[in-house]
């Protein structure tokens, strides 16, 4: 290292190549004017502007520089080094020189698409060039480090991206771990009656899927299970997942409902998740008919015997198999894998937050994804949609955009609602034979099939009136209205205010974050955009991927988007894990930290400190010394060695020195 | 806690119940306030439309005025109207350098300079949120029995402005009541328009208007509606038409301020409220309790 470090500023030659990128810079940088700037740079030989330098004829130019004017040191003045770093490191190696030689100065990102005006857009860059100049020439030689890569991966979510993603990874022969909270597999889409706009039923289509889950044997499923703690990075992840207790044992269950019927309550005494609130649970359940894995699970919040030690669990008495233990505890298992998908979903949009639509006041106002409840089979009337008091409505009003598309919530639109309220208005119809109202502001039906079943709604004779509802109310002022809920609209094709007395509600409630995206974040150390989903690398080419290498997203858990497009990203994410994980090893950017034997006092100080306990101390020297294979490149130690012995590759105390001073000495 | 009080032209004429009742009901709950010396017309209607700016200019010598008495206080404005203004006031000036040169001037021509350092409020504001639902329920000595009330907060004190309460649900006023032990009633039109100026220019739109609002809540059963502005009580007060109550047989419903039957339920004289000074005369609550039995 310190041979590299002493290189003689003489020695030095560098070109600088600013890029036109089109002109997204040239357009607010007088590129040439930077060019002349950097030519009369101390230490640069040769400074040239080009219209793509990413294309190929771009990167030949710096190749001929280098093998012509022996230059050493390569300054691209472009875009930012997420996008284009690697490349121009790998021309420099193809050129034959160590691609740690080489500089970016962002004068995209930084300076045309956020700088007005043409005149400090190009003095910007101009500091910027001079900065990576002064860099680049106390760059040092460097290689990448290679580290074998664990071969299997985490899914954590088992939804309908998380089963696809897992099913698609096990056929490939690797071994997946799928991470699912609640008691069962399936998610939202286990919930739907049907999906649109084939009218599939969902459960038909989802239930194989779900079972060849349990049933694969590249796969571990770990149901009412949670992520605790995520350490490493890409291809050596080390998971610890936290199995909460079922007070069942899932392998001796068959899912025979015996205890279910024994339980001391008679009745339903808890809200059922699975049917949203719509009916009740006992304290020990089947989520619903096909949950996989097919064993019941009790509730502590609600058991007597878990509650208060006092019960005489005749639900133990009926369990032939001896499934029942209540003293089970939480169990932790601890797994290494090479990367880890994220489909951990969304949540629906609260339409209490709009109190002037009536949910939770008026009881005929539902959301879509109660409606799939009430029509679906297995659901708490099964299958009939009614009223709350039994008898069936003659009319219905279905509310699109209810928390999209609003200024006070979200303003994205959610993507699914349109179709998904179609389907609603079809279903209603279907079922009862009442009129429909769906009340919309833009219908928003691309993707294959969809418009065809818009038309085909259309035809059924449902009635769009545009326009979102001001109010849902009991307030009637005709004899019709009486005992109506009445939706209060500005018909915007009418140019008129109408008042629509109908029997039920529907909200077609938008799609949002999970309550604990936050917490995940943190977790996986990935980033949420603004609209609280999480953030993919790029928006446009690298949209599975995060900015934490070997985490990827799929599913809605990345933003609002319907099943076949959940099951495509769920495969693209499983294909940019695979090709992480089939590879074997990673490459790491050599940005580990070491220190100078000579500076070091031997305080220990950093040994302390250091987040990955990789600096140890040589007891003969007594000096501190890194372990290169487990320092991250935090900095700690960097920033707290009272000597300045420590330093860290890429990032030397000389290198960042003379970046500032190139930026303050142009201004 | 100590605020500032700015009655406006209402308080001291046709909504003088109002200011009797709230500053009986502020002195039984040791809440401190000081009339705004030298206040003027808070730049209310006619003036907003037809000159903006000297109506800003108007509502800003107020505003100016309370910052020179008690810098940092909070104003208690307790008409709707004048709580509406002088919040518009307010922001356009802090918003709108274009305005706020032209009040800054027309401030500057009397000797006044205001900061932006007013704090404008509702009494209704100050009652839930300063002093607090839970302490007024301690206080209260004579519950609100048998009133079935129908809070009405009009349209200014939330729209566009919703400082302290939700837009289109305000509950402030109902949970103050109930607060009280009167039966607060469900009644969805509690920010509908009154009628409002409409009542003197175009009577039948302007009672129009406000004949919806007391049959529906008729309908729903209150004997009782309650405000919190001038002009809404007026124009339900005065307007008034009979109609059919509960129990089938033609009924006047009383109109009162909140600040009324909040000092009934702490004890406070009718007289010392203002109820005497009412058109439809309010049944005492044990009374109406009788009357309903």
């Amino acid at each position: 290292m310190s041979s590299n470090t002493k290189q003689k500023t003489e020695d030095v030659r560098v070109a600088v190549y600013v890029c036109h990128c089109g002109t997204n810079i040239a357009g607010k940088v007088s590129v040439e004017q930077v060019r002349q700037f950097a030519e009369r740079l101390p230490s640069v030989v040769v400074a040239r502007d080009f219209k793509f330098m990413c294309s190929d004829p771009g990167q030949e130019l710096i190749a001929d520089d280098i093998a012509k004017l022996q230059v050493n040191r390569v300054v691209v003045a472009s875009c930012s080094p997420l996008l284009h770093e690697h490349t121009f490191r790998n021309a420099l190696r193809k050129a034959g020189l160590n691609p740690f030689y080489y500089q970016m100065a962002n004068i995209r990102e930084h300076v045309s698409w956020v700088t007005l005006d043409r005149k400090l857009a190009t003095d910007k860059a101009k500091a910027l060039v001079a900065a990576a100049v002064r860099r680049v020439a106390n760059a040092v030689a460097l290689e990448k480090k290679r580290i074998s890569a664990h071969r299997d991966v985490l899914i954590v979510g088992g939804g309908i991206a998380g089963i696809h993603g897992a099913l698609t990874l096990a056929e490939s022969g690797k071994h997946v771990y799928l991470v699912e909270r609640e008691p069962t597999i399936g998610g939202h889409m286990a919930q739907f009656d049907k999906t649109f706009p084939t009218l599939d039923c969902a459960a038909c289509i989802l239930t194989p899927k779900m079972s060849a889950v349990k049933n694969h044997p590249n796969i571990t499923l770990w149901t009412y299970s949670e992520v605790e703690e995520v350490n490493g990075f890409a291809g050596n992840f080390k998971v610890r997942v936290k199995r909460k207790p079922r007070y069942v044992h899932e392998e001796l269950c068959v899912g025979c409902n015996d205890c279910v019927e024994a339980c001391v309550f008679k009745r339903g005494k808890v809200d059922d998740e699975f049917n949203v609130g719509l009916s009740k649970r006992k304290p020990v359940y089947m989520p619903f008919p096909q949950a996989t894995p097919a064993s019941v699970v009790i509730d502590p919040q609600s058991c007597l015997e878990l509650m208060k030690g006092k019960c005489s669990k005749t639900c133990v008495e009926a369990c032939e198999r001896a499934a029942i233990d209540f003293k089970q505890e939480p169990t932790y298992e601890e797994v290494d894998v090479g990367a880890i998908i994220l489909a951990t979903g969304y949540k629906t949009f609260d339409p209490k937050r709009i109190p002037e639509y009536g949910y939770g006041k008026y009881p005929n106002v539902y959301t879509t994804l109660e409606i799939e409840r009430l029509v679906n089979a297995t659901g708490p009337t099964q299958g009939e949609l009614v009223l709350k008091d039994g008898s069936t409505p003659k009319s219905a009003a279905v509310i699109h955009c209810v928390g999209s598309r609003d200024r006070r919530f979200h303003l994205y639109c959610s993507n699914v609602c349109c179709m998904s309220a179609l389907k609603m208005a079809h279903l209603i119809k279907e079922r009862t034979g009442a009129d429909v109202f769906n009340f919309y502001v833009d219908m928003r039906t691309a993707f294959k099939g969809y418009e065809e079943f818009y038309d085909q709604v259309l035809n059924e004779g449902v009635q769009f009136i545009r326009g979102r509802p001001a109010e849902v109310t009991d307030w009637a002022v005709t004899r019709e209205e009486e005992g109506k809920l009445v939706v209060r609209v500005e018909d915007t094709l009418l140019g008129m205010a109408r008042r629509i007395p109908v029997d039920m509600v529907v909200l077609a409630v938008g799609l949002e974050s999970q309550l604990d995206a936050e917490e995940v974040q943190r977790k996986f150390n990935i980033s949420c955009s603004r609209d609280g989903f999480f953030l993919e690398r790029h928006p446009k080419l690298g949209p599975v991927s995060t900015f934490s290498d070997g985490i990827f997203l799929s599913g809605t858990c990345q933003g609002p988007k319907d099943i076949p497009e959940t099951v495509a990203q769920a495969g693209a994410a499983v294909a940019e894990a695979l090709c992480l994980v089939d590879k074997g090893y990673v490459e790491v950017e050599p940005n580990t930290a070491y220190i100078d034997p000579d500076a070091c006092s031997g305080c220990k100080t950093c040994i302390a400190l250091c987040p990955f306990k990789a600096i140890n101390r040589d007891e003969s020297l007594k000096i501190a010394v890194v372990n290169e294979a487990l320092c991250k490149g935090c900095g700690t130690c960097v920033g707290a060695c009272p000597s300045g012995a420590a330093e860290q590759n890429l990032f030397t105390n000389k290198q960042i020195y003379q970046e500032i001073e190139g930026v303050l000495g142009y201004a | 806690m100590h605020y500032l009080y700015y009655p406006g032209c209402s308080l001291k004429a046709t909504g003088k119940p109002y200011e009797e009742s709230l500053l009986a009901v502020f002195r039984a709950l040791g809440i401190d306030v000081d009339e705004l010396k030298d206040w003027n017309c808070c730049g209310a209607t006619t003036y907003m439309g037809v000159d903006e700016v000297q109506a800003f200019a108007l509502a800003a010598r107020n505003l100016a005025l309370a910052e020179r008495q008690a810098s940092g206080a909070a104003v208690v404005a307790p008409c709707n109207a004048c709580y509406l203004v002088l919040n518009k006031a307010q922001h356009y000036v802090s918003e709108y350098p274009d305005i706020r040169k032209r009040v800054t001037r027309a401030l500057k021509v009397i000797e006044l300079e205001y900061c932006g350092d007013v704090n404008v409020r509702h009494p209704l504001d100050i009652l839930v949120n300063d002093y607090g639902i839970e302490r007024i329920g301690q206080e209260v000595k004579q519950p609100l029995a048998g009133l079935n009330v129908a809070c009405y907060c009009g349209c200014q004190i939330v729209r566009p402005y919703s400082t302290f309460d939700d837009q289109h649900n305000p509950q402030s006023m109902e949970r103050l009541l109930r607060a009280a032990g009167a039966n607060v009633i469900d009644w969805p039109l509690k920010t509908r328009c009154c009628g409002a100026a409409l009542t003197g220019t175009i009577p039948t739109a302007g009672t129009g208007l406000s004949d919806l609002l007391l049959k529906e809540a008729r309908r729903r059963g209150a004997n009782t509606i309650a405000t919190c502005c001038p002009l809404c009580q007026h124009n339900l007060e005065c307007y008034q038409a009979e109609g059919r109550g509960e129990s089938g047989t033609l009924v006047q419903t009383p109109v009162v301020y909140f600040t009324q039957l909040l000092g009934l339920a702490l004890g406070l004289k009718p007289k010392s409220l203002g109820l005497k000074r009412m058109l439809i005369a309010l049944q005492p609550p044990a009374q109406a309790t009788r009357a309903v039995l």
